[in-house]
């Protein structure tokens, strides 16, 4: 019988020929991850055990990037434990100044191979199915236990099989195909199981559009999402590794849970409105939704070419008087590339700030935090009540260029309107 | 294990975010996060819930972050379980591996009401509703699961594995 790429990762991490959907398997894990909110609790766990060691301290990566450089004294001493912990255990760790946020900086240190089964404590791991790993968020104690044991439990999840057809029109990215794709499902449609990403819309999107697209599987309460290995997969890879690629992919006679077609010739620019990532609208059909803030950047819309794209919307204009603008680069390397192409300077002369990277306001950590009432337009990932500050301010989801011209415009708006 | 609790209600896709806001996750004192339980969806309740009493929710509770500071905070606020039409995935996990019965009921989470005393008896798998008189099946845990919880937690059941192994050396 046939298996899908997820079930083809997990038997290989299992040790068994095959797997069976909703059985649940032990599986060696290839990385394990944590930052600076998730790694204290994983920390005081581990040494629960009475294990000196990590298992495969090669295997361990600790990143600091929710509330560095540290925002207070409270958050400065959890990183502090967990640099610590780092130094003690010799495991990989990304100080900042040469780090970002985990899923920008993980992937380009060439740290997320196809076929990998990945876990880390924090939600958004499922990012790395971009690159054909298996790869899921976890809280701090499973993330302790595989710390200890090199390994972890997972049920065997379905896969819905979703199937993007036609020709995407120009403004519309990846993160209007997740957006699009969470509107139809809801936000538990993928309740437990593997978003497999297929058809010819994926095979020419690029990478960091898949990457937005993987990232955000969560929303839809999926285990993970994933994508085939093809070229795009390969060229990227081999310009941050030089290890040995072992992509898989699924056998045509694969079960799937669920088969789901979406012609995306008509598209447009989207966005998800408060309170849930599945409220989505096309954005040129928002008309009076005046904004206070604009964020750019987090682990879904914080890399290089989110950032061209909302350099070329900017250039020569200017971020409308009652706006704040903020962009943040995912990683260090974005920054750095980003201000040797000239973006940093745009951002900056069209009124915008352009920071150091962190998740800070994606999560209402800081350099960013919304007041009672108002309303931001952002590039992340999640608009659940209170996510950017007070309970009774609002986020609106979008992509880059949505993001880009609001900012402008100071109301949710599309580039078509500028 | 018998759950006896005074019912808290609440509705479909409760997010992490709600029930631990991100401004608290400076720390992992239980007793810090306990004062901030739900704090993004009723302000109050951490005022209000009484240990011993049970949150019920509907669909997809806990969805959002990985952060096991969500049912840490639940725990320490004297909750004794959370019965739910259906959990999101690392919520359950999280539950279950810190020693938070969560409970997959689907009817009896939505028959019940706030202030419904509702008994547990997690052996035989029933929600019995005093107020609607009706005794509700629900989902039984793997063996897997089950062998964490009677552990009491995954830290203890992988301190076992540990000690097994370094006896058996
Ligand atoms: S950028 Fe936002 S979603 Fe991504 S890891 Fe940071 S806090 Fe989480």
């Amino acid at each position: 019988m046939g298996q899908t790429m997820a079930e083809k990762i997990l038997s290989r991490a299992a040790g068994r020929p095959s797997v069976t959907t909703g059985e649940i398997v032990e599986v060696d894990v290839d990385l394990v991850m944590t930052n600076d909110i998730t790694a204290p609790l994983s920390i005081s766990e581990f040494r629960k055990t009475g294990l000196e060691h990590v298992f495969d301290p090669q295997k361990v990566v600790f990143v600091p990037d929710h509330f560095v450089p540290a925002k207070d004294i409270k958050a400065a001493e959890q990183a502090k434990v967990m640099r610590e912990f780092a130094r003690e255990q010799g495991t990989i760790y990304f100080e900042i100044g040469r780090a970002g946020i985990e899923h920008v900086v993980l992937p380009e240190n060439g740290l997320t191979l196809p076929g990998q089964v990945i876990i880390g404590a924090d939600s958004h791991t499922c990012t790395y199915g971009a690159f054909n790993a298996f790869s899921t968020g976890m809280g701090s104690t499973d993330i302790a236990a595989a710390m200890a044991l090199g390994t972890t439990w997972v049920r065997v999840p379905p896969t819905i099989k979703f199937v993007y057809s036609g020709e995407l029109p120009e403004d519309v990215g990846g993160k209007d195909l997740i957006l699009h794709t969470i509107g139809q499902i809801g936000v538990d449609g993928a309740h437990y199981a593997v978003m497999e990403f297929t058809g010819e819309v994926i095979d020419n999107l690029p990478m960091d559009d898949r990457i937005a697209m993987a990232n955000m599987a969560i929303e839809a309460g999926a285990k993970t999402g994933i994508f085939a290995f093809d070229d795009k997969t390969r060229d990227w890879l081999t310009a941050v590794t030089d290890k040995v690629l072992e992509p898989v992919s699924s056998d045509p006679d694969a079960i799937y849970q669920q088969v789901i077609e979406f012609d995306v010739s008509n598209l447009k620019p989207l966005v998800a409105l408060p309170h849930l990532p599945s409220n989505v609208h096309a954005a040129d059909e928002i008309t009076d939704m005046p904004i206070h803030q604009v964020v750019i950047g987090s682990c879904t819309n914080g890399r290089l070419s989110d950032l061209r794209e909302v350099a070329k919307i900017l250039e020569g204009r200017q971020v409308h008087p009652d706006v704040r603008c903020i962009v943040i680069p995912g990683s260090q390397e974005v920054a750095k590339q980003a201000t040797k192409e000239g973006l940093a300077d745009i951002f900056m002369d069209a009124g915008a700030i352009f920071s150091t990277s962190t998740c800070g306001p994606c999560l209402g950590g800081y350099m960013g935090v919304l007041a009672k009432g108002e309303r931001c337009v952002s590039t992340t990932n999640r608009n659940f009540r209170g996510r950017m500050g007070h309970r009774e301010s609002e986020v609106i989801l979008t992509g880059p260029r949505v993001a880009a011209a609001s900012a402008i415009l100071g109301r949710v708006g599309s580039p078509a309107q500028l | 294990m018998q759950i006896n609790g005074k019912v808290w209600k609440f509705g479909d896709d409760v997010d992490t975010d709600v029930i631990i806001p991100a401004r608290y996750l400076v720390t992992i004192d239980p007793t810090e996060l306990a004062t901030h339980c739900m704090e993004d969806i009723d302000p109050e309740f951490a005022g209000k819930v009484q240990p011993g009493d049970v949150i019920v929710a509907g669909k997809n509770f806990g969805c959002g972050s990985s952060r096991e500071h969500a049912p840490i905070s639940i725990k320490a606020a004297g909750v004794r379980a959370v019965v739910a039409e259906s959990f999101a995935r690392i919520f359950y996990r999280n539950a279950i591996n810190i020693g938070l019965p969560v409970i997959e009921a689907p009817q009896a989470a939505q028959e019940a009401e706030t202030g419904d005393l509702l008994e547990i008896d997690t052996d035989k798998g029933n929600v019995h509703n005093t107020r609607t008189g009706n005794t509700y099946p629900s989902t039984p845990y793997d063996a897997y699961v089950m062998e964490i919880i009677q552990a009491g937690g995954l830290m203890e059941a992988v301190t076992r594995r540990v000690q097994a192994k370094r006896q058996a050396q």
